[in-house]
């Protein structure tokens, strides 16, 4: 059998938990294997013990048959082995080509020889249809450029066997039909891809076979290609899943969150971020912003919160006006936020988690007495959220956050926002990097939620989570909102027209 | 309590990487005796390594004596440090209160036997003060601490330098007056037990503000908000912690620990002077070393701010063998810093730790051979349609 790498019954453990138990995986030479399984399952870890980040405490490596050791991440590099993580690594403040050739930079009499660098960059860029601009800083890049970069820094050192940690999760939809694309177009090149993701769509586009684990334990390798999207969610949960949603029509009472004439100006550029933006959120209902990313929504939600400040209109909230409100005192009046940078914003990577899970809350009476924290109440309170979200992770509350699988940091920021019983809860992109499992578990969280009569202000990039979850679509387009819509009554492609700007409608 | 505090200190690789640390600082500072005095070197080394024990009892009142003012500032650099600040500004908050301090110390001599509180208060209040300064500048304008608090130094070791020459003169030997007999800091009969040595109560103040120091950062919402600054300031903001408080308030305080060492080294009786030299305050830059060595613990910053106190008493005993006192500077300094490297080593630690799990168990072997085999083709992929 032609396998170009295989790995043999791995162990791997961290403090408190066993991340891979027993765990064999085997990559043909030019397919794509998908590695599917719940938050926490062990995937990352596998996949770093297969780049020389961790080393596993038993089992084998093969590549082409014959045993390997990987120590360290220049091992797995010379055996050409790749990897683009979870949550990039880039020097920020470094050009694109410049993060390419770190660490294996060509130097002439001590220079760097640049020049041939980027030449070949740019052909690499060229041939695989990776479109990035060298000479850019990588924190003026969208993400979705960083992660080209990324890809260009394994094709640079010649890699063949790339890993890929949930590249799409943070993608927009085009951009994930250009990166399988890409995919397709490396394996046709004689590549082997793994590829990590939870979105069973994407398993079905473009894997050939599939490896499931859960718990650390490895379940089976399937052929993508004869098993359904429900016998894979079956496989990974260990038990059905409900891949789609069901909730009684919404039945909204009074305005929550009134927005009006909203319009946000940066000092960088001319045009308005947002223009005029009204809308209103009502007591019982899931609104939904709708729209291509970097069309304003970052803008809204960092008014909304408080992040930054308006440059006309008002916000309120329960007819309270909180438009020039600091962050702290809308967090008390009853706003929520699910952030959309988990680790820039969402988390404190190296308090414990019960640290974090207070994160909103530690001034409160619960928490504190004359300025001193509580921490037996700290205690017992993030031991019950832990058990009411699921929160995986080695050592229960003590545990680092930044030693957290990605799936379950989010998780623990969902807990801490709607554990707050907010009036109005600001959700972007909440279920991203979570498994079906938990999506399934935060969709009936935030239905639930909506009938106890909140308000929810959904902010979303994908299609079937906008159509499937809200009770109305709001389509932002350039900064100003260009259709209000019923999403019984409206298709993926319709809401695709609003969202491109090819069409508006007039909205009050 | 004991056992847990054993398993503690034995679980953080903070601990161990400081150990490591100060062993490679002993290291190399021997390779260095070895050069520069081959002879004398293991003489010289087991000097150092006796440290202030070769002075008996006054050797180890000395060590107390001297580590207080160290342990002052390590505790202010540290706390800054752990804000997200480096105050690198110890030394001019530390002659500035050093200076208030001595002005209360000579000229207010009617306030009787609290007389050296009310001194250590004002020092405390001026190193503040000089903290406070480069704290606003940073919240309000962010301008970087480290330029404004350099700047602060040598304004406050100048403007002292003046303000002494203006008030507290003693014109004969061109330094500060001597602080009047209620404003020294009490010796609790510590000048008996440990004869000869400086010490005094002001070891005690120092450990009354390493206390003081690890409940803020440990059991307030204010050390919780503080450290959350240090380690993300945009999550602390999004947490709606209000960071231009923070980064004040941890300036000040910083400066507060500062300023107290300052009063501490003058009104201890041990006849040191504020003096007319255009050299800045050797304490605060100690302060630095002791509080990475420590990784910025309070309780750690006790115990570094000792050791270093040792290795330099250790060094003035080495003037017995054959080495200029420039050497043995150079010595104890390599010590000190190469010491401070912990940081580093503990890098290194945390990555190997990760590295390496701990526990087992017995497992079924999986089966690893996939159900069905098939090999798909390429071409059918509806990512290629996707146009
Ligand atoms: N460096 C680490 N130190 C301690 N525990 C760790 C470390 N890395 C991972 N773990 C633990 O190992 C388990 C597996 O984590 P891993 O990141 O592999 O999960 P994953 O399958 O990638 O999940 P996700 O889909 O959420 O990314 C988790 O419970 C995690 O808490
Ligand atoms: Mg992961």
């Amino acid at each position: 059998m032609d396998y170009v790498i295989e790995m043999l019954n791995i162990t791997k453990k961290f403090p408190g938990i066993l991340a891979n138990d027993n765990v064999s995986l085997q990559l043909k030479n030019g397919e794509i294997h998908a590695l599917l399984g719940e938050n926490g399952a062990g995937k990352s870890t596998l996949m770093s013990v297969l780049f020389g980040l961790y080393k596993p405490e038993e089992g084998v490596i093969k590549k082409n048959g014959k045993t390997i050791k990987i120590a360290n991440p220049n091992d797995s590099n010379k055996y050409g082995i790749g990897m683009v993580h979870q949550h990039f690594k880039l020097v920020h403040n470094f050009t694109v080509l410049e993060n390419i050739i770190l660490g294996v930079e060509s130097t002439k009499n001590g220079v760097l020889k640049m020049g041939e660098a980027k030449k070949r960059v740019v052909e690499l860029s060229e041939k695989y249809h990776l479109s990035v601009n060298p000479d850019d800083l990588i924190s003026d890049i969208t993400v979705g450029q960083q992660q080209r970069v990324e890809i260009l820094k394994m094709l640079y050192r010649d890699n063949e066997i790339l890993i890929f940690d949930e590249p799409t999760a943070m993608l927009t939809p085009q951009e994930i039909i250009e990166l399988m694309k890409i995919m397709r177009g490396l394996t046709k090149e004689g590549k082997s891809i793994l590829f990590i993701t939870h979105k069973l769509d994407e398993i079905k586009l473009v894997a050939d076979r599939c490896t499931i684990l859960r718990k650390g334990k490895y379940i089976d390798t399937i052929d993508v290609q004869s098993t359904t999207k429900e016998v894979m969610s079956e496989l990974m949960v260990g038990r059905k899943v409900q891949l789609q949603v069901d909730k009684e029509p919404a039945s909204p009472t009074d305005v929550v969150l009134n927005v009006k004439n909203l319009t946000v100006k940066t000092k960088r550029s001319k045009k308005n971020k947002l223009t005029n933006v009204s809308f209103e959120a009502k007591s019982g209902e899931i609104v939904c912003i709708a729209g291509i990313d970097g069309n304003g929504q970052k803008e809204l939600v960092y008014a909304l919160t408080g992040l930054s400040d308006v440059t006309q209109g008002t916000i309120t909230l329960h007819g309270e006006d909180i438009t020039k409100d600091t962050i702290r005192k809308r967090r008390v009046a009853g706003m929520s936020h699910i952030p959309e940078d988990r680790h820039k914003h969402g988390l404190i990577l190296d308090y414990s988690l019960a640290y974090n899970l207070v994160l909103q809350r530690y001034f409160s009476k619960a928490f504190q007495k004359l300025g001193f924290l509580k921490h037996r109440s700290i205690n017992t309170y993030s031991n019950e959220l832990i058990e009411k979200f699921d929160i995986r992770s080695g050592q229960g509350r003590k545990t680092l956050v930044r030693s957290m699988s990605g799936g379950n940091q989010q998780k623990a920021i969902l807990a801490r926002e709607i554990d707050t019983d907010p009036e109005i809860l600001v959700a972007v992109q909440p279920t991203r990097g979570l498994d079906v499992g938990a999506i399934e578990y935060i969709h009936k969280q935030l239905i639930r939620q909506r009938d106890e009569g909140k308000a929810i202000l959904l902010i979303s990039l994908e299609l079937d989570e906008v159509l499937s979850v809200s009770d109305r679509v709001l389509v932002i387009y350039e900064g100003e909102i260009v259709a209000d819509l019923d999403p019984t009554s409206t298709t993926e492609q319709e809401l695709g027209l609003y969202m491109s700007g090819a069409k508006r409608e007039a909205v009050s | 309590m004991m056992n847990k505090l054993k398993h503690r200190l034995l679980a953080s690789s903070g601990f161990a990487a400081s150990l490591i640390a100060i062993f490679a600082g002993l290291f190399v500072g021997f390779i260095i005796l070895l050069i520069t005095n081959p002879d004398q070197a293991v003489d010289g080394f087991v000097t150092i390594l006796k440290g202030g024990f070769t002075g008996g009892a006054k050797g180890i009142g000395n060590i107390f004596y001297l580590a207080t003012p160290i342990i002052m500032t390590g505790l202010s650099v540290g706390f800054a440090f752990k804000t997200g600040l480096f105050n690198i500004g110890a030394s001019g908050q530390l002659i500035v209160g050093g200076y208030v301090a001595v002005l209360i110390g000579v000229l207010a001599p009617g306030l009787g036997s609290f007389h050296w509180v009310i001194a250590l208060i004002g020092g405390m209040a001026a190193g503040a003060l000089w903290a406070f300064i480069p704290g606003l500048l940073k919240a309000l304008f962010n301008v970087h601490e480290v330029i404004s608090s350099i700047m602060m130094n040598y304004i406050g070791m100048f403007m002292v330098n003046a303000l002494v020459a203006e008030t507290v003169f003693d014109s004969l030997r061109a330094q500060s007056l001597p602080v009047a007999q209620s404003a020294q800091m009490p010796t609790l009969g510590m000048d008996t037990l440990f004869k000869g040595s400086s010490v005094n109560a002001g070891i005690f103040v120092a450990i009354l503000f390493v206390i003081v120091l690890y409940i803020i950062l440990n059991k307030t919402t204010f050390g919780y908000e503080l450290k959350a600054c240090g380690f993300n300031k945009d999550a602390s903001r999004y947490a709606g912690i209000n960071a231009k408080r923070n980064i004040i308030l941890s300036m000040t305080i910083a400066g507060a620990m500062a300023g107290v060492a300052g009063g501490l080294i003058y009104l201890a009786g041990s006849g040191k002077f504020i003096e007319i030299v255009d050299v800045l305050a050797m304490e605060g830059f100690t302060g630095i070393s002791v509080a990475l060595l420590a990784s910025s613990n309070p309780i750690g910053v006790l115990f570094t701010g000792i050791f270093v106190s040792y290795i330099t008493n250790g060094g003035f005993y080495m003037q017995l063998y054959d080495f200029v006192p420039e050497i043995i500077d150079i010595i104890i300094s390599i010590i000190i810093y190469f010491s401070a490297l912990a940081l580093i080593v503990r890098h290194f630690f945390d990555r190997y730790a990760l590295k390496s799990g701990l526990g087992d168990d017995d497992i079924p072997a999986p089966k690893v051979e996939p159900k069905r085999k098939r090999r798909i083709g390429l071409k059918n992929k509806e990512v290629d349609k996707d146009e």
